[in-house]
């Protein structure tokens, strides 16, 4: 049972099981999964800004979002601590040894070390990679109006054009920076 | 909100973090190895995740299933005529997302598997949030 738990699932049953989120969450209360929203319930919350996109009742409108932010906190844990897998993700040789020819050195986990330890902070391309990644996360996703579950699952699941749309931008944006911008960045 | 309701969205978080964890579709590698085209896995489990969504969604929407409070379940349609946000907005998205390796859940489903440096593009993510409203009207939708 503990081994289960442990090894990485196959895509044809974690696929499923993440599509099973959508009808869950209709279900509970008739809400339309989405995940990025949670950025704006926080920049809320916090009461730093005057401008209208953030006066809203955030515990209100935002509390199931929250609730569900923090078991995929909790969910993270169990998966990734409690019964984390012991042994290195399985990836194509070939981005290994292309991952390599940029820099990469650490394969041993979910994130590489060289670019998601504390002391990356101190570099350049550490900063890049975690400030401006996050930065442009969460502009686009609010921008776009909705983020991988909110357009990519929750939108094409209700058919809906301006997701396809975005999606297609997810996929120039995520291709320009793996092809073209990240061996530059890496380089 | 009433502590059912509370119990239950927890839980489908928790089933949520858990199988993305699982999936391996917070790694960083996953992402890189996605956009380079050289392994199906992450199309495989964003393929049958909107498969098997679609399929719920379309059936609740016909058989008009109520939830479980008995309220009608109404799905919130996109703007079809905001085509330029879609596009434009979508790709800042991606730029990040391949950047950082991580989309807005994962970033928070690798800070529980105990990833502490995840908060830093959490609170970019949360900048990133607030600019947009700050220039909002100045962009293209």
């Amino acid at each position: 049972m503990f081994e289960l738990l442990t090894q990485p699932w196959p895509w044809y049953i974690a696929g499923p099981v993440i599509g099973l989120t959508v009808p869950i969450v209709l279900l509970i209360g008739g809400k339309m999964f989405g995940f990025s929203s949670n950025f704006r319930h926080f920049v809320s919350a916090c009461g730093v800004s005057k401008n209208e996109f953030f006066n809203y009742n955030w515990r209100k409108d935002g509390a199931w979002n929250i609730i569900f932010l923090v078991g995929a906190v909790i969910g993270g844990f169990l998966g990734g601590y409690v019964f984390a897998n012991p042994n290195p993700i399985e990836l194509n040789p070939a981005t290994i040894s292309a991952l390599q020819g940029m820099g990469i050195s650490d394969f041993s986990g979910f994130v590489p070390d060289d670019l998601f330890a504390w002391s990356s902070l101190g570099t350049p391309v550490g900063i890049i990679v975690l400030v401006l990644g996050g930065f442009l996360v969460g502009f686009g996703a609010r921008y776009a109006g909705g983020c991988t579950s909110g357009h990519a699952i929750s939108g094409l699941s209700d058919l809906q054009i301006g997701s396809l749309v975005a999606v297609i931008g997810f996929f120039i944006g995520g291709l320009l920076m793996a092809h073209l911008i990240y061996p530059i960045i890496l380089g | 909100m009433k502590a059912k309701d509370f119990i239950l969205y927890l839980l489908a978080g928790t089933l949520f973090g858990f199988v993305l964890m699982k999936a391996e579709v917070v790694s960083w590698f996953r992402i890189q190895e996605m956009f380079r085209f050289e392994a199906f896995h992450m199309y495989g489990v964003i393929g049958l995740a909107i498969a098997v969504g679609l399929i719920s969604l379309q059936l609740i929407k016909r058989l008009n299933v109520k939830d479980k409070d008995g309220n009608p379940i109404k799905t919130s349609p996109k703007d079809p005529t905001q085509m330029k946000r879609y596009i434009i907005g979508g790709t800042f998205f991606g730029l990040g997302w391949a950047l950082l390796g991580a989309c807005p859940g994962p970033m928070f489903v690798l800070l529980g598997s105990g990833l502490t440096i995840m908060i830093i593009p959490i609170l970019a993510g949360m900048a990133g949030t607030w600019a947009y409203a700050a220039i909002k009207h100045k962009l293209p939708h």
